[in-house]
């Protein structure tokens, strides 16, 4: 089937996007939601599993405090309501990523319901409704085998590994989102940024999306500008980066805008999203085989969170997001504009880190911001993955205000630390990259320079400073770009006086 | 059908289909049946609550059951596939996913 794709622009004279996210956030347990076994990402398949998680006749779940503390803290964290009590419920179906034909969830009993977030998308604030967040255990890992595409249509059978079915999850879902369709994409990148700072400032979750413990889901329709009623909508699964969830938004856009242009109908379905082209595919209509035949999960005890735990666990919350920025930016002077790159550089945590390790946040933001987000997008990675820490940032600049390398250099001890030599001082002594401050080398070579340009030295001569520039050029030259071009202009300067 | 049917043979055909069991015209309607006398039994439940009586889905009024967050020793892979019909790569081998679709 040929997709007609409208351009994202001129879909939105025509159409309003009305967006629904969920997250999946995997709590960073030691053990499952339900039974002792371990969480610990990438073990041999079948190795971390018991007759709980493996759904074998007469095991009994039991609810893990941890998982539960972390809920009610995330809910708190999202400024939910916690709810005084509420019940786990079997969602039945028969897919074998649960061996159990069931998967433990919560239905209308959230831990958590009626709060909000408040996300920042090009200095405006919107404030994102959030519907519930509730409890729920992860699904095991299918291998499709066969077929040609690795997807599970056109497989011949799957293999199961069952490690991860039993993982204590978190599933947040807003209520609709309803924003300038021109900024939808940005605000829905800006909300799962969002979510994923505030899980890690709480040290409940990993929440590493390359990794899957925290997953996207993005629900979109589309409505004819000035209507009120929602359309039909699609559901991507699983986008698994920021820039992911802003294409996925795009991309649904631009098709719902094709079909609904070419009087067509949108099919409600699941559709998954693809990596390399930022499109997306036909996955699962949704149907009456969605009848999950919910109820109360009879083998576990309700939870009724005491009001006075709540309010103990409300005093363990990081500072809220919106406050720590505006906090951050005082404390560092940044401008609005300096603090919205920051954070749009999705650096603001990079920033902290180094400024933590003793450099001043403007050497800090001028790194990650500068050369390292550079790299970055060079080698395609986000900038929290590239392989140096915000501690060696601050020692490379630290090497730099003790006159030890320059700027210039320090681009090349940047390629050290990133190629695995070590860190930053490593890099230094192991390259030999230490600037000359050997004043009589320095005195020479400034000698020499001025010697093979006697033109130039002239003009200086004459007063025109500017002109030193060359000689300092041809001074940097012969000492490999090793020397403090301050200390090089102001020898030059003294000598042609 | 009776009045007094307390299930449709549709209904019957639609569980049968979330539970993925293929079942023939007479095999519905027997079941249906069967199922009408089951209902019809525990009807008399209602008999005897009232509509103040909230739903219940545990007998003993108990909340709160937690274990602490510790790891407990499981099943080796060895163990956990001595049950599966099949296996490979320390996998469980199950059929192709929605072949139905």
């Amino acid at each position: 089937m040929t997709q007609t794709l409208v351009d994202f622009d001129e879909a939105l004279t025509r159409y309003e996007p009305v967006m629904g996210l969920e997250i999946h956030v995997e709590l960073n347990t030691a053990s499952k939601m339900f039974c002792g076994c371990a969480t610990e990402f990438g073990a041999d398949p079948n190795t971390q599993v018991c007759p709980v998680c493996l759904g074998l006749p007469g095991s009994l779940p039991v609810v893990n405090a941890k998982a539960v503390e972390s809920a009610i803290r995330m809910g708190l964290a999202l400024n939910c309501e916690i709810a005084e009590w509420c019940r786990f419920a079997r969602k039945n179906y028969f897919y074998p990523d649960m061996p159990k034909n069931f998967q433990t969830s919560q239905y209308d009993e959230p831990i958590a319901f009626n709060g909000w977030l408040d996300v920042e998308v090009d200095g405006e604030t919107y404030r994102i409704e959030i519907e519930r967040a509730h409890m729920e255990e992860d699904t095991g890992k299918s291998l499709h085998v066969g077929g040609s595409t690795g997807r599970i249509h056109g497989a011949d059978y799957s293999l199961l590994d069952y490690n991860r079915a039993g993982i204590p999850l978190i599933e947040i879902v807003t209520k609709t989102i309803e924003v300038p369709g021109d900024k939808a994409p940005a605000v829905a990148r800006a909300y799962v940024n969002q979510v994923r700072d505030l899980m890690l400032a709480l040290g409940v979750s990993d929440a590493r999306m390359d990794q899957g413990s925290l997953r996207a889901d993005v629900n979109l329709s589309l409505r004819p500008v000035g209507t009120t009623a929602f359309g039909t909508r699609s559901e991507t699964k699983n986008v698994n980066s920021f820039r992911s969830v802003e294409r996925a938004v795009r991309y649904e856009i631009s098709r719902h805008a094709g079909i609904l242009d070419a009087g067509g109908s949108v099919l409600q379905e699941t559709r998954h999203f693809h990596e390399a082209d930022g499109s997306t595919s036909a996955g699962r209509e949704k149907s009456d085989a969605d009848d999950y035949r919910y109820f109360p999960e009879p083998d576990l005890a309700p939870v009724a969170p005491s009001r006075e735990w709540v309010e103990e666990l409300r005093g363990t919350l990081p500072e809220p997001p919106t406050e720590r920025r505006k906090r951050l930016q005082t404390e560092w002077g940044f401008t609005d504009l300096e603090m919205r790159d920051t954070i749009g550089a999705g650096a603001l945590e990079l920033v902290v880190a180094t400024v933590e390790a003793g450099a001043a946040p403007a050497s800090a933001k001028k790194w990650w911001l500068g050369e390292l987000a550079r790299r970055a997008k060079e080698d395609g990675v986000e900038l929290d993955a590239m392989p140096i820490t915000a501690v060696q940032v601050a020692e490379l600049q630290g090497l730099i205000e003790a006159g030890r390398i320059n700027d210039k250099i320090a681009r090349q001890v940047i390629d050290g630390v990133l190629a695995g030599e070590g860190s930053p001082e490593a890099v230094v002594v192991g390259r030999g990259l230490e600037v000359v401050s050997d004043e009589g080398a320095l005195s020479a070579a400034v000698d020499a320079a001025i010697a093979a340009n006697p033109d130039v030295a002239q003009k200086v001569r004459d007063g025109k400073a500017a002109a030193a520039g060359a000689l300092i050029g041809s001074v940097m030259k012969d000492m490999h770009g090793q020397a403090d071009a301050g200390r090089v202009r102001e020898l030059i300067l003294e000598k042609l006086s | 059908m009776s009045e007094s049917s307390q299930i449709t043979r549709e209904e019957v055909a639609h569980v049968a289909h979330l539970a993925r069991i293929e079942l023939t015209e007479a095999e519905l309607d027997h079941l249906r049946s069967d199922l009408d006398a089951i209902l019809e039994h525990v009807k008399v439940v209602q008999s005897v609550v009232d509509a103040d009586t909230p739903a219940m889905s545990h007998p003993i009024p108990v909340t709160n059951v937690f274990r602490l967050d510790l790891n407990v020793a499981g099943l080796t892979a060895d163990e956990a596939l001595a049950g599966a019909p099949e296996s490979e790569e320390q996998r469980f081998l199950v059929p192709r996913i929605l072949g139905e679709d």
